[in-house]
């Protein structure tokens, strides 16, 4: 096969690279344990920064883009880059001030206090104070599913929510891993950049559809009166950008969000000095093939492990939100 | 003209990099301070709980006054010491007596069945967890202000306004050994 495996983690790279493409480990010669996790923690928090400034930019212009398109298709001129404007910058607003809510609320969270839950809040509890986050809130999503994730606009307003399935079954050890993974999240602030993300690839993905919607299935007497050659043109551009932006903002959520998992991984083991209880929670969390059904694809990037489990070892490689889970294991072995 | 403008302006820059660096200088010393006194307060809620657990486990435990008066005697010892060496020696040795009780206490199922004795059991455990975090979180606070109060050029402006580095919270093993033997 032509494939090269990446000796640290067991990622399948492409012939041509020289280092992993997941974690930088050299391809060829020497294994070194110093290569890979050297970014400290500010320079994670400052990409990221930088990293949502730019994203969100970007999603921003693609978004007025497809509000040029979205006024020529459906014959409302200058006003459709504003209308699209409007709905990206109204969405946002609304996920900024209650998006840990929808979130959620979406996901069929329960929030929990220290007296029904003492183990579990007792374990964030630690892990707040190990990572110097103030304590974020405590959810519980009644599945037996494993998966847990964390959201909020900032630390302050951090929330960490776990499944009843993960819970049961992972001891005190696995469960301080999880929870360091996912005050890593907040601490790094990918809850923030990941709920951005969510939004503007969640309105992309909503105009797009209307746009291919209606030019297939709507009205055809709109478009008639534009049936010169150049119109002809303009259509095809359209057709074609409306399909592939809302493959393009998927890949950018995607790419995005795997390095993020490594990362925290990184940190959650910082936070622990115990790689082995989230890599033995991550095992577990493998080994089970239960989907969680109140993941969208809107909030499936935020979960620590991929909740529809569709995805096989090779095929993750490009449109995963999620490095592959034995590789993650392998990597934290290897710290 | 054009001399003055630019001696301005690298006054200025100057300054802008000397109020910057000593911002963020008060900044790490305030979380190292902070971090400090997390440890002060779980090591206060240990102290609360280990009366609570005893009164509650005494009376399945006749055979074990032994272990008990130990814990009780070690978290009075604790709480009763000065400074901050003294004070890292007593608490370790009273995390040892708990371990040695929460070890005992596994022979006895009924105490398990007890919901009052496994929820401070519960508690008194993620509150040892916590003292340890919390001490980890001090020491990684202290290596970061240490680590940005000896670099270039931040040494300067930490040498102007007297900033100093901190001191580690670390007990050797051997010391802890010490303790434990003095107490019995």
């Amino acid at each position: 096969m032509a494939a090269k495996v990446c000796p640290r983690c067991g990622f399948y790279n492409s012939t041509f690279r020289k280092t992993c493409s997941l974690c930088s480990t050299p391809l060829d010669g020497e294994f070194s344990k110093e290569v890979a996790f050297k970014t400290t923690f500010y320079k994670v928090q400052s990409e990221n920064k930088a990293n949502s400034f730019f994203l969100v930019l970007f999603l921003f212009i693609f978004l007025i883009g497809l509000g040029f398109l979205f006024g020529y298709v459906f014959d409302f001129g200058y006003y459709g880059p504003i209308l699209a404007l409007v709905i990206s910058v109204i969405t946002t607003l609304i996920a900024y001030s209650g998006g840990k809510a929808i979130v959620m609320a979406i996901s069929g969270a329960k929030k929990v206090t220290e007296k029904e839950e003492p183990e579990f809040v007792h374990v964030v509890q630690e892990m707040s104070i190990a990572s110097g986050v103030p304590m974020p809130e405590t959810y519980i999503i009644e599945s037996d599913a494993l998966n847990a994730f964390a959201t909020g606009r900032d630390p302050k307003d951090g929330a960490v929510a776990i499944t009843r399935g993960l819970l049961n079954k992972l001891n005190r050890d696995e469960l301080s891993g999880v929870m360091a993974h996912e005050m890593a999240h907040i601490a790094h602030l990918d809850i923030r950049f990941s709920m951005l993300v969510g939004i503007l690839v969640g309105t992309i993905v909503m105009l797009s559809d209307w746009i291919t919607r209606y030019m297939f299935f709507g009205r055809r007497s709109s478009r008639d009166r534009k049936s010169g050659s150049g119109g002809a043109i303009l259509l095809v551009i359209a057709i074609v950008l409306a399909v592939i932006a809302p493959i393009l903002a998927k890949l950018i959520q995607m790419a995005v969000s795997r390095k993020r998992e490594l990362m925290a991984d990184a940190r959650a083991a910082e936070y622990t000095r115990n790689p082995e209880g989230l890599a033995s929670a991550l095992e577990k969390i493998a080994g089970s093939s239960i989907k969680l059904e109140t993941a969208t694809r809107a909030t499936a990037h935020m979960f620590i492990s991929n909740p529809f489990k569709d995805f096989s070892k090779k095929s993750s490689a490009l449109f995963s939100t999620h490095p592959p889970i034995e590789s993650r294991i392998r990597l934290l072995r290897s710290m | 003209m054009l001399a003055f403008f630019i001696i301005l302006g690298i006054i200025l820059i100057v300054g802008f990099a000397i109020v910057g660096v000593y911002n963020s200088l008060i900044r790490e010393r305030n979380r190292v301070k902070n971090a400090w006194s997390q440890i002060d307060v779980q090591l206060k809620r240990r102290y609360d709980l280990i009366p609570n657990l005893v009164e509650v486990v005494k009376d399945y435990m006749s055979y074990e006054q032994e272990t008990l008066t130990k814990v009780i005697e070690a978290r009075n010892f604790a709480m009763g010491a000065k400074g901050v060496k003294q004070q890292a020696e007593a608490e370790n040795a009273l995390s040892g007596t708990l371990k040695s009780l929460f070890a005992v206490m596994e022979n006895y199922p009924q105490l398990k069945a007890n919901e009052n004795v496994m929820k401070l059991q519960e508690e008194l455990t993620s509150t040892e967890n916590k003292i340890s975090y919390s001490r980890q979180f001090y020491n990684d606070s202290v290596m970061q202000f240490n680590t940005m109060v000896e670099t270039f050029p931040n040494n300067i402006i930490a040498g102007m306004f007297n900033f100093k580095q901190f001191e580690f919270f670390a007990i050797p093993e051997a010391e802890k050994q010490n303790v434990k033997v003095d107490l019995r």
